[in-house]
């Protein structure tokens, strides 16, 4: 059964001051309704007036997603009752949205993948209902206005995605396109909201509604795929509904409120002017975005097409990597272990490449190519750093922890017999003459055995070249 | 520095004043200690407005109008609140939830609305100044039915920032004085660019009067003395424009076809309007409070019920229905494109006249209860909605009585030449010595 996924998703844009007021966005370690103003708190006669940054964040991000800006866009009133909307409408927009007709491509589960983009929109935030004394039944709802009039783009897909992964690659890809443009910042709490519509070929449309996370797409939909699909085995049909995701228990629920048809009655924003915005987004100059970055980082540095999509594929990752020295770039080595050690680490704390000091990590590169550590002592030195970040925010200087571990590389000398490497070597010799009588047959995997006894005593800070050196050395009988 | 104010204790007989300051602070400049009446849709910083409605009972603004900015950096006193119909919506004041305003010439009268209140404390001699606002006829009507001058200006030349919107793309802040002189200074004063205004234009007003109307063109369309134009108020008006024109101008007859659709495209448009603009009266933020005990959307809906008067709610309803799927097409969109053959017709006048004269309103002031249903109410903006329509500046001037029942004669120039139907008000106002 084909799975045909289209999404709808809300951004919040990272700019200073609120879509149509000077109030500031970052609101969120502030008390309730701290950052609001005649404007943003709708009080009557305030009028919008539209913040020039947004709407030139909003034509980047069209601009990127490869849209059409019409001549003129117009915003527009939808109207509907709740008290998280203090004016009783939401300014956004209707039948001129800012772009149309736009495309992103992905790495889908069948190669490259190219999802339309029906249209990209400007919109307010409402403000945000805080409800006390229990979720299902609150004894009384508190109102916070700081959120309202944040700007939001809403982008809209075409219901092009195939899987709940391919739903989940098109917002990473989304997402860093947005970071790369320098619009948003995926780090701020509820600066993203997504609404899903899924269906399974020739069976009606579900609506998911309430998904905040990246990881929450992706769940929402195996779980709808994975419901619809037992429900029409059971030879149940599919009903046209909303659901909502509760992230907690991974599961969607049906609203329990009536699907009562909302009539918004949209009409045209009497108290603003329409934008022209084609000429204006004409003049709009956008960045690298990660595919060409990519290409660069293939062409440039001679990394894989896999290395050079990870290290892209996060806008401060990228920028990370490009800020590496150049004879660290090139190198393959470099790559892998930015690609899967830096980031396979941060992953398993559950941890964000925001937040940890990245020049610490690249001191920790520049040591460790000049050999005054060894590959396994940088992993020891890159998780003690880690866990350090996650348990205090904070964490020593890789030298520091370097020094205070004891994992400076230990170096052999050429000739000298009481090296520590020679003197483990030495030991590790006289504790297993059998491996030794191995060696002496030609059996190779006798000195990878002493090679490791080696490494053991000596806790990792041995070169592997010179531990190899040395026994080859001693097993020879040089001495 | 310690404030200076004025005293301000005024025999409001006729109901003007919703409320009054009677230590109003003033200051320095043009209108130094000048005491101006503001209409209660205009926010006041400090001071109780309500757009004489009980569902913003008790609301006080935070923050002025941008008016009000202008009028206190001249020196002025805002020495009170005048009484209007609610929310703007109606032509006598007799829809102000409070009580309703005398008309001081005639105390069983009416004096028109919504400024009606604005229109009473000038005529009166309460103040020499007030604001009024005119979304199809708010400031012409009382003007013309209290015998003061009273000017909409252009869409965009007066800052809205802080007007409690009734209809948005239709409605301007004006003055209102008892001669054209009074009236051109209180334009000096409110008048210019707002950067909070979106709709506002950068055209500042600096006049000096002018009588000099000789080579003038005044187009009359015959429409305004068509049908439902009481005869009595025609001759009138005939006889002003007579004047003008034995002072040199040049009066030319003409047709302005799309008035038949004005009167629908307007309701249709404010209604619509409206119907959002009021949509953020909850009982969540202001005015008595929604009964919290309820689930909110019986709590809201009881508050609005309660808290809207019955004009207010019929027109709400009227906007929700124009502007509802299925029918949005059939109302609110032909109502734009109504609106846009009356700019259309303006803008082909205007090529062949300077500006257009007519009555300001088809009658003189009713009577209390006169006008019962609301239909024969809304006919009597007639005359003024087409200028709001187009956005056109409007001036009525008092030009005579029926019965000794004031009538205004009504100038309407092309955009952005308000300081023309100044001029040809002031010329009328001069008298025919000339
Ligand atoms: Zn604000």
């Amino acid at each position: 059964m084909t799975v045909i996924v289209g999404l709808e998703i809300h951004c919040q844009l990272d700019t200073a001051t609120k879509l149509f007021c000077g109030c500031s966005t970052d609101y969120r370690d502030d008390p309730p309704n701290s950052h609001v103003c005649p404007v943003c708190l709708g009080l009557p006669g305030s009028l919008p007036k539209v913040n020039k940054k947004a709407v030139e964040y909003a034509l980047k991000v069209a601009k990127a997603l490869n849209c059409e800006v019409p001549e003129e866009s117009e915003f527009s009133r939808k109207n509907y009752f709740y008290p998280d909307l203090d004016k009783g409408y939401q300014i956004t927009q209707y039948d001129k949205p800012l772009a149309v007709c736009g495309y992103l491509d992905i790495e889908g589960d069948e190669g490259e993948k190219r999802v339309r983009i029906t249209r990209v929109h400007m919109e307010e935030d409402p403000g945000r209902l805080v409800h006390k004394g229990g979720a299902d039944r609150p004894k009384y709802t508190l109102v916070d206005y700081n959120r309202a009039g944040i700007p939001l783009i809403e982008i809209v897909t075409e219901p092009d995605l195939r899987s709940p992964k391919e739903a989940r690659r098109f917002l990473n890809k989304l997402r860093a396109t947005l970071e790369y443009l320098g619009v948003f910042d995926s780090e701020k709490e509820g600066s993203l909201r997504v609404d899903a519509n899924i269906s399974l070929a020739g069976s009606e449309r579900v609506e998911v509604k309430n998904i905040t996370s990246y990881k929450g797409v992706e769940k929402a939909l195996t779980f709808e795929v994975t419901r619809q699909k037992n429900a029409i085995r059971r030879g149940q049909k599919i009903v046209r509904e909303t659901r909502h995701f509760v992230e907690a228990r991974g599961v969607t629920t049906s609203s329990r409120s009536k699907e009562m048809e909302q009539d918004y009655r949209y009409f045209p924003e009497p108290d603003l002017r329409p934008l022209r915005v084609r000429d204006w987004a004409e003049e709009i100059e956008i960045p690298e975005l990660p595919d060409s970055r990519k290409q660069r980082f293939i062409d440039d540095y001679g990394l894989s097409p896999t290395h050079a999509a990870t290290l892209t594929g996060d806008w401060q990752i990228a920028e990370f990597y490009d800020s590496l020295p150049a004879d660290l770039k090139v190198s393959t080595a470099t790559a892998t272990w930015v690609a899967d050690t830096l980031l396979g680490e941060l992953n398993y704390r559950d941890m964000s490449i925001r937040g940890v000091p990245l020049d610490h990590f690249k001191e920790l590169l520049i040591i460790r190519q000049s050999g005054d550590i060894t590959e396994k002592a940088a992993v020891e030195v890159l998780r003690s750093l880690l866990d350090q970040i996650r348990e205090s925010g904070t964490c020593e200087l890789p030298r520091q922890c370097i020094g205070r571990l004891g994992l400076f590389a230990i170096a052999a000398t050429e000739e000298g017999a009481d090296d520590p490497v020679t003197a483990a070597a030495r030991e590790a010799i006289a504790e297993n003459p059998q491996a030794v009588a191995d060696f002496g047959t030609g059996k190779k995997e006798a000195l990878n055995f002493l090679v490791g006894q080696v490494m053991r005593k000596t806790r990792g800070c041995a070169k592997p070249g010179d531990v190899n050196r040395v026994l080859t050395r001693l097993l020879s009988g040089d001495e | 520095m310690p404030g200076r104010t004025i005293s301000f204790h005024p025999d409001d007989r006729y109901a003007a004043f919703l409320r009054t300051i009677p230590e109003a602070p003033c200051g320095d400049g043009r209108l130094a200690a000048v005491p101006v009446a503001v209409k209660d849709n205009i926010s006041t910083a400090g001071i109780e407005t309500t757009c004489a409605s009980r569902i913003l009972e008790g609301y006080v603004p935070p923050y002025d109008a941008t008016v009000v900015e202008r009028l206190k950096k001249a020196g002025a006193a805002i020495v009170g609140k005048t009484n209007m119909d609610e929310f703007g919506m109606g032509t006598t004041t007799e829809n102000s939830a409070f009580w309703p305003t005398k008309n001081p010439v005639d105390p069983s009268r009416v004096p028109g609305g919504s400024s009606g209140g604005s229109a009473a404390a000038v005529a009166a001699g309460l103040v020499p100044l007030a604001l009024g606002t005119d979304t199809g006829g708010s400031i012409r009507c009382p003007a013309a039915f209290c015998g003061i001058v009273g000017l909409k200006p252009t869409y965009g030349r007066v800052s809205r920032y802080g007007l409690i919107a009734y209809a948005n793309s239709l409605e301007q802040i004006g003055p209102m004085a008892r001669t054209v002189a009074d009236v051109n200074l209180l334009m000096e004063v409110i008048a210019g660019h707002d950067p909070r205004d979106s709709t506002s234009r950068d055209c500042p007003y600096h006049h000096a009067p002018d009588p000099e109307i000789r080579g003038v063109r005044i187009g009359v369309p015959e429409e305004f003395f068509g049908e439902g134009v009481d005869p009595r108020v025609a001759s009138v008006v005939w006889d002003a424009i007579s004047l003008l024109e034995r002072k040199g101008a040049e009066v030319i007859t003409c047709r302005m076809p799309s008035m038949a659709y004005a009167l629908a495209a307007y309701y249709v448009t404010c209604t619509s309007e409206a119907s959002s603009n009021l949509a953020r009266f909850d009982g969540v933020r202001y005015g008595p409070p929604a009964d919290t005990k309820k689930p909110w959307h019986e709590a809201f809906q009881e508050r609005r019920r309660e808290g809207f008067g019955e004009e207010v709610r019929r027109r709400i309803m009227l906007g929700t229905f124009a502007l509802s799927s299925g029918y949005y097409g059939k109302y609110y969109a032909k109502a734009q494109a109504a609106r846009n053959n009356v700019r259309a017709d303006f803008e082909r006048l205007f090529r062949e006249v300077d500006v257009l004269a007519g009555p300001t309103m088809p009658t003189v002031a009713f009577r209390f209860g006169e006008k019962s249903d609301p239909l024969s109410m809304y006919l009597s903006d007639i005359l003024t909605v087409p200028a709001n329509l187009a956005g056109v500046p409007a001036i009525s001037v008092p030009c005579g009585k029926v019965e000794g029942l004031p009538v205004g004669l009504q100038v309407m120039g092309r955009w952005m030449e308000d300081e023309r139907v100044v001029d040809v008000a002031y010329a009328f106002e001069q008298g025919g010595s000339a």
